[in-house]
Formats: structure tokens, sequence, C-alpha cells
């Protein structure tokens, strides 16, 4: 019997070494160690052998069995990791072949500036006061210091309706009186309010120029808001809009509804100061107008100017928008030619 | 402005280089915009950045001041003469020349008085005065017609002064001239050309500017004289003035010159001129545009004789208005009719000029001219405007007067005008001037602490800081304590009278005198107002992201239409149902198809879409924008409106299969629905759409709280065939954006997971046809009741194997208790209840 064992070991593992299919492993083992297999046999026999010899045979066939078993295993997982390896193989597909088509949308470049300016203003405390596109002549002019025939009316040209009384915004500054009105409780509050939105001028449509473009208008009023402020702010704008190390340059300007008045400009982003093309080799950038509040205005808005005093800037931008893009062309920004669109 | 700085050095000295002068300039608000260099290398100065200039450097050493001593025929040429030229060598120097100015020299002996010209040495670098292109050459010697030549007397062209290349440079001897010189110490100059924002009306002259360099550098003024000679007989006795309209003509000043020549300006008159734009015509109009420029007071010469003539005898100069039907032809030769406020300089025999704008060609000044009477006025800016705006004209007078000019400056004006005119062409001025100034303006004094300069500027300034900045802009300043009193200049109408105002009139001038740059960056120390965030415009935005999360792009388009595109939007013979309000029309429109603010967004939206359907068959566009109702107000209401655009494809081809179904009316619905979803609107509902623009059996409205807030559905045929639209079916959907923001759910509870299994089941129901699959949906609901949780529509069929005139509507239904599983016999109680009310209300059979 004691033969039959190795013998048995024997034919059983040399047959396992050239079983490489699934279906000819489980033949294997129901041969050898199914419950009719050759082991099973060896098991039945025992009963058949003398009692003394019976223990030590059964262990010797238990070494067996667990000898095989084990083979089996090692031999499945390799047969199963060969599969696997050959699956993995067949899958390859040609990865250069065209994505399918996943369709995007997007925000228009305008509206993705124009949360930029919301944002960093709302962390300043400036939050959105929207006001309206057609006004009157007294909002757009008269109550922000431009009486009719003022000189500075000649700095805009304007879109008037049938109406002389009306007209379509020039600027969103007539938003300031109407904030001033509306938020200030009788000039007794302070404020800090943007208001950004559509602004319309007669101009000969260009490249460079729009009959309707978007502003944006600041407005601070309190107790105690000095022009340092204004510089304070704007810099802070320009540092988080254009980058951490911004260089800022003010020159005195004039705007009929701000005194003292000045235009912000910013080092030229693209050529780091150095001059080019897009500054016009003057290494600026022109951002804002801006300035302390007028004391007309700010009694127009119903403040007292010997308490109250603030400070107002205008920033557009669409000209941000084409400097950070590289856009030529102002006409793409209503032109809504989605070849554009979709590159935002 | 265009302001030679060598002009400018008249009246201030000025060190520094020019490049930054001009920085300073721009920072204290009168902005260079260009600079022109004539001769002179480009200076830097730190920090400032100028485009570098390709103009021609005049080379020291061989572009040299030099004398025409002589000249001589050439003996070979006509049109060619020798010029013997004097320019500091061992012996003079030969050029052959062609310039037709030095001809009348030509063999007449030595030149007396001497002139003086340009003169280039061998060598030296000059532009081509024959070509028509800027081209830089360099002289070199070689026989002109059997002379040899080897340098030249330049024209200004060869130099880049100007284009003028018909002679050489021809200049009266001065003082101060010594042959040899470098030509850049003489001619050579920097101009600059300045914008002035309205402002700084006071700077439109070289002494303006000056004043302005005479503070930021901090150095003195030099006023030219304002003294004349004046040996002639009284003027009190030659003319009269009759203001009739002091407030538009505070001030008119006159001056009397007789027995003068009319004829050419010297070469420094006509080339400050030139440098400044304008073209010098005669020694006497040519003074009056030289005080326009240099004080800012514009003058107009009159021939003296003719307005006796005119008067005969004494003549009396007018200012009044017009009257009516009244005419004059100005300089220019326009024959122009007056408005009834025009100011005019008139005599008894009728208008002669429109005063401050320009002159009448009746009484102007002509080579035989013989006694000139100068005009010097100060005219209201407003009627000047007023004058512009009527006559479209504009001249060097009506471009100051309109912005302003002070009063006080006329008499200045005649007093140094009528002396130049004295000492270029001769004569004798009457002694004294006539000067009618009856209503002189008061110049504002304002009380400014150095307490409110501080508080409002943010940056610590002293009292004798801020003092001496003012009596830099002559100012007259007084302190008492912590209070400057300071009078404004009389050069100086901006200043306010108004105590506030006037405040921050000074406090501008004392931040951009002492800089801007001097102020700090400070943060805002005062009161923050309470932080109320525009929950509409979160919600807008909240809108645009729910929409571009759909593979929607946002586009935004001009306001402007016009009622006869929008007209477009509804087929013919019916009635529109776009908002009846008047059209907010524009008085002077940019074109005539933008006469008018949209009531729609759709009129832009398909014009739009016509345009980028040359490029895309599938587009998915939204806008969130104003429309512009006019009614009985004054202002028109300016609701917001959201706009969704569909067509083409509803997915994309690929080379792994699935065709491109084209989108259609669900398309839009799906969009539509999930904006109300994701906005947490639930109460919502669709009724067969009635808006005239829309197919009427594939549109809807939509009403939402059971309030109608807009259309949506496939565009009516005939309007989209009217935008090109016709090939693919055009969506389109418009809607009040207020209502989505005012019924928008800020806060929505959520449900919790489930933890019991569901059991899923399908149940097709075979109903009349024309059963809306809305209705079917709501029995189901209804009769499944809290056990339903879900009725999904997955599959509508019409044909062979249902009776005529039905159709079979599937649903996966999922039923789910929260509180226990459900068995089977559950399940079974339900659908017997869904399936029963479907029989009943619907007359559906189960289809088996």
């Amino acid at each position: 019997m004691s033969d039959s064992i190795a013998e048995i070991r024997q034919d059983a593992l040399a047959a396992l070494q050239n079983v490489s299919e699934q279906e000819a492993l489980s033949d294997w083992r129901s041969r050898y160690l199914g419950r009719r297999g050759a082991v099973g046999a060896l098991f039945s026999g025992i009963g058949g052998l003398p009692p003394e010899e019976r223990a030590s045979f059964g262990q010797r066939v238990n070494a067996l069995r667990q000898e095989l078993s084990q083979a089996f295993d090692e031999r499945e997982s390799l047969i199963q990791s060969q599969l696997l390896a050959r699956d993995l193989e067949e899958g390859e597909i040609d990865i250069s072949l065209p994505a399918y088509p996943r369709r995007g949308g997007g925000l228009h470049p305008s509206t993705r500036t124009h949360r930029e300016f919301q944002t960093i203003w709302a962390d300043m405390g400036f939050q959105v006061y929207q006001s309206r596109d057609v006004e009157e002549d007294e909002f757009n002019f008269t109550l922000l210091n431009l009486p009719p025939h003022h000189p500075a009316r000649d700095m805009q040209d304007t879109f008037y309706t049938k109406d002389p009384r009306v007209l379509l915004r020039t600027h969103t500054s007539p938003g300031q009186i109407r904030a001033m009105r509306e938020l200030g409780d009788g000039g007794t509050k302070p404020i800090r309010v943007i208001l950004p939105g559509m602004c319309y001028r007669q101009e000969q449509v260009t490249a460079r120029s729009e009959i309707q473009f978007t502003q944006v208008e600041g407005l601070a009023i309190g107790r105690n808001i000095r022009m340092s402020d204004l510089k304070g702010a704007i810099a802070e704008f320009a540092k988080r809009m254009y980058s951490p190390d911004a260089k800022v340059r003010y020159r005195a300007s004039y705007f009929p509804f701000t005194e003292p008045s000045m235009e912000v400009d910013v080092e030229c982003f693209l050529c780091g100061g150095k001059g080019c093309r897009v500054c016009k080799y003057t290494g600026w950038l022109e951002i804002a107008g801006s300035g302390m509040v007028h004391p007309d205005v700010l009694r127009n808005g119903g403040y007292d100017p010997s308490v109250w005093s603030g400070f107002a800037f205008g920033m557009g931008p669409e000209r941000i928008t084409m400097l950070k893009h590289g856009i030529q062309d102002i006409r793409y920004f209503w032109g809504n030619d989605l070849r554009f669109l979709q590159q935002f | 402005m265009l302001v030679p700085v060598s002009w400018l050095k008249d009246f201030v000295d000025i060190d520094a280089p020019v490049e930054l002068l001009a920085e300073r300039l721009t920072v204290a608000g009168l902005e260079v915009a260009h600079l022109k260099y004539i001769g002179v290398p480009q200076d830097s100065a730190p920090g400032v950045r100028m485009p570098r200039s390709d103009h021609l450097v005049w080379d020291r050493e061989k572009l040299l001041l030099a004398r025409i001593v002589e000249v001589k025929a050439h003996p070979n040429a006509d049109r060619l003469v020798l010029a013997l030229v004097d320019y500091g060598g061992e012996r003079l120097e030969q050029c052959v020349t062609g310039a037709t100015n030095l001809f009348r020299y030509k063999d007449a002996g030595p030149i007396n008085p001497p002139i003086w010209s340009a003169f280039a040495m061998e060598g030296a670098e000059v532009w081509d005065g024959r070509s028509d292109k800027p081209k830089r050459m360099t002289l070199k010697g070689k026989e002109l017609r059997g002379v040899y030549n080897k340098s030249m007397v330049c024209s200004e062209k060869e130099l880049g002064i100007s284009d003028e290349h018909e002679g050489v440079i021809v200049m009266e001897h001065e003082a101060r001239y010594v042959a040899g010189a470098p030509l850049a110490d003489v001619l050579g100059d920097v101009v600059l050309d300045i914008e002035f924002t309205p402002n700084l009306a006071r700077c439109f002259s070289m002494i303006g500017v000056a004043r302005e360099v005479a503070a930021i550098l901090g150095v003195e003024m030099k006023y030219p004289s304002f003294d004349f000679v004046a040996e002639g007989d009284p003027i009190e006795d030659q003319v009269k003035i009759d203001i009739r309209e002091p407030e538009l003509n505070p001030r008119f000043t006159l001056a009397l010159l007789r027995d003068t020549r009319v004829k050419a300006s010297p070469f420094w008159l006509q080339r400050r001129l030139k440098l400044v734009g304008q073209r010098p015509r005669n020694n006497i109009v040519d003074v009056t545009n030289y005080l326009t420029f240099e004080l800012g007071q514009p003058m107009h010469a009159f021939d003296y004789d003719k307005l006796v003539e005119r008067a005969g005898g004494i003549p009396t100069i007018i200012t009044r208005l017009p009257q009516a039907g009244e005419q004059l032809e100005t300089l220019d030769d326009v024959l122009r009719d007056l408005g009834p406020e025009t100011i005019l300089v008139a005599d008894t025999a009728g208008a002669l000029s429109l005063g401050g704008v320009i002159g009448g060609g009746d009484s102007e000044i002509s080579a035989a001219t013989r006694n000139v009477l100068l005009e010097a006025a100060a005219w209201n800016n407003i009627s000047i405007r007023k004058t512009i705006r009527e006559q479209r004209v504009h001249t060097e007078a009506s471009t100051r007067f309109s912005r302003g000019v002070h009063p006080s400056q006329s008499i200045l004006g005649c007093q140094r005008g009528i002396e130049l005119m004295r000492q270029l062409g001769g004569g004798a001025v009457a002694q004294s001037l006539l000067d009618a100034y009856p209503a002189p303006p008061q110049s504002p004094t304002v009380e400014l602490s150095v307490e409110r300069i501080n508080r409002l500027l943010g940056m610590e300034v002293t009292i004798q800081q801020a003092a001496q900045v003012l009596r830099r802009l002559e100012f007259e300043v007084a302190i008492a304590g912590d209070i400057i009193r300071a009078t404004a200049p009389d050069h100086r109408l901006d200043i306010s009278a108004d105590p506030v105002a006037g405040q921050h009139d000074l406090l501008e001038e004392i931040a951009r005198i002492i800089g801007y740059d001097q102020i700090p960056d400070t943060i805002m120390a005062d009161e923050m107002p309470p932080q109320r965030e525009n929950a509409a415009v979160l919600i807008e935005e909240r809108i645009r992201d729910i929409l571009v999360a759909q593979g929607l792009y946002e586009v935004i388009n001009y306001r402007f239409t016009s009622p006869q595109s929008e007209a477009l939007l509804t087929p013919a013979g019916m009635e529109s149902s776009l908002p009846a309000a008047d059209y907010v029309e524009i008085a002077n429109p940019a074109a005539s198809e933008r006469n008018a603010l949209r009531h729609t967004l759709m009129i832009n939206m398909l014009e739009n879409a016509a345009n980028n359907a040359r490029y895309q068959q599938t587009q998915q566009v939204f806008e969130i924008g104003k429309v512009y109702l006019g009614g009985d107000e004054l202002l028109p209401e300016e609701p917001l409106r959201l706009g969704i655009f569909l067509t083409g494809a509803r997915n994309g081809a690929w080379w792994g299969g699935g065709s491109a179904e084209e989108m259609d009316f669900f398309d839009m619905k799906g969009v539509v629905e999930r904006l109300l979803q994701a906005l947490h609107i639930g109460n919502f509902a669709l009724e067969r759409g009635t808006h005239s623009s829309y197919h009427p059996g594939r549109s809807a409205d939509l009403l939402v709280s059971g309030e109608r807030i807009g259309s949506f559905g496939e565009i009516h045929p005939q309007v989209a065939a009217r935008f090109k639209l016709a090939e693919a079916k055009a969506l389109y959907g418009e809607f009040a954006v207020e209502p989505l923001i005012r019924r928008h759910q800020r806060l929505h509870a959520i449900e919790a997971l489930p933890t019991t299994p569901a059991v899923l089941e399908d149940i097709a129901l075979v109903v009349n046809a024309d059963t809306p699959a809305s209705e079917v949906e709501a029995v189901i609901r209804q009769a499944g009741g809290r056990l339903l949780k879900e009725a999904q529509l997955f599959d509508v069929y019409a044909g062979d194997q249902i009776p005529p005139g039905k159709k079979s509507l599937a649903y996966a239904l999922t039923y789910q208790d929260e509180s226990r599983t459900l068995t089977d016999k559950n399940a079974a109680k339900i659908r017997k209840k869904i399936i029963g009310a479907a029989r009943h209300r619907l007359k559906a059979e189960l289809r088996s």
C-alpha cells in the first residue's frame, strides 16, 4: 500500500504539471482529490489494513491529500493569473481614438469678470446695488454736478430717448445718487456698495469702442472716509485682480462728481512694466477713474458734506477681460459667436 | 495742445529731463499723451518709461548753425545756386542748392542784414528731402552739374522739423547766433502733446502750463512784459464800445495801432506757430494766434479803416444778440444763419464776428491794412458752447472760450499783443486801451482747516506745506491758527465759492501738487455698514450656474433693437403676444435697426442663432437680461428676463455609434424642469402654449404657483423661416426672472434615505390617444398614494398591437414603505388600486 501512495503522488504531481486549463484542473481534482478519486480510494482501503498499520497509513494518506491540495491551489492561482494576463492583453484599446464629445456650457466672459469683481469687493464690505439703465438726465448728469452745457458733458456721447429728460445711462454713476437716497436713510447711514451694470454711449462701433459696455461703480460713504482709504482699497483690488505684487500709479484727473479725482494705473502685467504694445510702451494700464465724492453729489444724495465724506470709483470689466485673455476686438463681447464663447 | 519745451522755457526754468517733466505733469493731471523730439536725443529718467522715438538726432558736430554769406549763380544750371556758408570753419563752404528761397540773393553780393540757416557737413545724417516716405541718408561728396559738393543747407523736412521742402531754413539775424554752434542748441526741441480735462481751462496756453510746471517743480514763474509803447492819439476819440449783454460778454478791451505794415512774420514767430500746429499768415494775424497760445487769451484784429468806412466815422463796437433773420459770412466763407442766443461783435452797420468763435470776412486784415484795431474780450463759456453746437464751428478761440477764459486776461492780451504788433510791423499805438468791464467776477476765498485736510486726505500735511502749495499756484494765502484762507488767483474760474466745494477744490490742488503717491494706502477705519447680501443677485447667478451645468452657454446681447425687427417675431395675421408696452425709442440711434430698446430677449437671440448657424448646427444658449417696457411713468420698467435657445443634435455624433437625434420640445422642457427643480420650485404647471411666436401645438406656458411667468417651445415655423432657422427645430423659451427669485426656496427639507427595500414593477396602460401623459401620471400617483415613490414613463406606443385611436403608456413603478418591507401581497394591492383608478377615470386598459 505504501507503494501506491508514492505512485499516486508521483502520477498526480506529474499530471498537474501538464494542466493549463481551468477545466482540466477540475478533472484533475476529481481524479485525485474527489470523493471517488485516487486519494479517496486510499482512505477507503484503510479498513482492510491490519489495525496496527492503520494509524500510520492514515497519516501518510492525509499528508498526501494536503500536499496535492496545496499543489492544486498553487496551480489554480497560476492558471488564473495567466488567464487574467491574457484577458488584459486582449482587452487593449486604441486610446488615441477620439473621445465622446461631452457637452460643456459656460458663462459669458463678462459675467466671469463681474463675479471676480463682486467677490473681491464683497470681501471689503461692498455689496451689490443694482440701478436702472434708462435714466433721467437729472440723475445721469445734473445731480452728479454736470448741469446742462457743462463742458464735461462733451466727454460722453449720450443716447437720448424721444423724451429729452430721459437717456440711456452713460456710466453707472447715477446709481450713486439712487443708492445714497435709498440706503442712506436721509444721510444718516454709512454705505458701501458696488454698482455693476450696462452703460451706453453713442460712439462709432470699432474694435476698441462699443455702444454698450459694462461698468462697475464703487461707493463708500461714511463720517471718516479718507482719500488714503480709496488708495488702500484700490491697491487691494489690484493685488487680487492682477497679481499680489501689482504696482499701482495714481494720476490727478477730473470727474465732475469727485474731487479730488484720480485715474488709477496698474503696472502692465503683460510685460511686467517693461513696455509693450498693449500698454503703448508706457508700462502702465489704466484701470479705474476715482476720487472723493464731490460735496454737491453728497448733498444730492442727502448727506451733509461737512460731516460725511466718501469715495467712488468706476472700472471697465471688458477692458480687464480683454487684457487677461488677449482679446483684440471688443465687438466679440456682444457678438455672441459661440466659437468665442466656447473658449471660456 | 502742443507745447514746445523751448517756448515753455520762456516762462519757467526747467532743469529736469523732459521725460521726467512729462511724467510729473501726467501724474499732476496734465496728461502728456506724446512727446515729439526735434533733433535732440531722447533722454531717460528713473522709473519713467516712454515709447522709443525714431526721430533724427542731430549730430552736434556735423549739423551746425551757419550764416549764408552770399549766393552765387551755378555755372551750369539755372535751377541751382551756390550758397557760400560760414559755419565757423576756417574757410567759407560752398553748397550747391536748389532752394528757391535763396534765388533772390543770387549774385547780389554779400547778404545784409545777415541770414542764418542749418548747415549739414559731409557725413551728417538727414532725412531725404525728395523721398515721399521717411528715409534717412548720409551726406556724401559728389558732383552736381559739374560742381563738387559735399555739404548742404537744409530744409525743415531734411531735419525732421516739418514737411516743408520748398526752400531751406532762412532765419533772421539774432544777436545770440554764433556760426558753427550745434544746430540742436538753436532749433532742437521737444514738443509735449498735452490733453486737458475740462477743469484745466486755465492751462490752455504756454503760460498756463508753465504755471503748473513752476508749482510742480517748485520754481519761479517768469512772466513776460506787458508794457507797451503808446505814442499815438488817445484811443477814446477813435472808437467806442457798447456791451449790451454783460452776462454773455463781461469784458471787452481794444487797442489801436496806426501806420503799421502787414508782412510775413519773422522766423522765430512762424516757427513757434508751426510747432503748435498753426499756419503763419502775416505779422498781425500771427500775433493774435501767438497770444492765444502764449497767454490763452484769444484775440481778434480788425482793419480799423474798414470799420471807419462802415460807420462813416468813428466806429462803435457793439456786442449784442442777433436780430431775427440776421446772417454773417465768417472767415471760413460760410454764410451763417444766427440763432437767437449767438453773441455777436457788431458795429452800427451790422455783425462783424461771432464773439469768441470766429471773425467775419468783411473787416479782416489784408496786405493793404495800415491801421489795426485789436480786440481781446471775455465771453460766457456756456453761451460759446451753444454757438459751437449750433454753428458746428471749432476754432482755437472757441476751444478756449468754451472752457472758460478769465476776464482778467483780456487786458493783458491787448497790452502784449499791441506791443508785439508794433515791434513787428512798426507804427504808433494809441494811448491807453479802451476797456469795458461791466461784470468783473469775484475771486472766491476759501477757508480750510488743517484738520480737515488731514481727515479727508488721510495724510499728515502741515499748514505751512499746504499754504506753500497754494502760494506756488498763485493763491493769496493767509493763515489764522490752523485755518488757511486762500483767495483764488485771477486766472482761475474753477475754484468754487461754495464753502465745502471750495475746500475740495483746494484739497485737490494740495494733494496733486504734493503728489498722490505721498498719500498712504490705508484700510477703511470707518464704521462698516451692515452686510446684507443681495439675494436677487445671488439667485440670478445661481440660475446661470444651473443652466451652464446643463451645457448651455451664456450670451449677452445688445439691448437695442427696432420695433420693426421685433414685429418679425409674430406670424403674419396673428396678434402679437409680445409685451404691449411702449418702446423706449432712441432719438439719436447708432443705426436704424437699433433705434429702440428691446421688449423681449427673443429678437436678439434668434439673430444670434442665425449668425451662429453658419458655423454650428447645435446651439444651446441662454441670456439673462433686462427688457424695457415703457408706460405712463417717465422711466420704463426694466424687468429681468431669462431666454433659452436650443437647436441641433441632442447627442453628439461619435465614431463609437449612436445616432445624432434632433432636440425637440422635450429637451427645452427638460432644461426648464431641471431649472425649477434646482431652484426648489415645486409648485409649477404647464398649460398648452398661447404665445403667438411659437408652434401652437408644440409649446407650453409655464405657471409657477399659478402665476404665468413665460412660455417655451418650438418657434413658429413662419417665424423660424424669417431667421433662417427652419432647417432644424428652433426651440426657445423666455421667462420672467423676478418670480423665480421670489419663489425660489431658500430652505428645503431633504428626504431621509430609506432603510427598507423597494419593489419595482412595470405597468402599461392603454388610453385614448388624446389623453395627456400628465393626466395619466397624475391618476397613477394619486392612486398609488404614499407608497408609490416613483412612476417613470419609459415607453409610448401606438400601432398595430393596440386598437386604433389608442396609445400605450408604460411606466416603471417603485413602491416603498420606509417603516417596513413590502411583501408581494402589499405590492399587488397598490397595483390593483392603480389599475382600478386608471380604468375608472381614464377608461384605461391594462396592456397584456
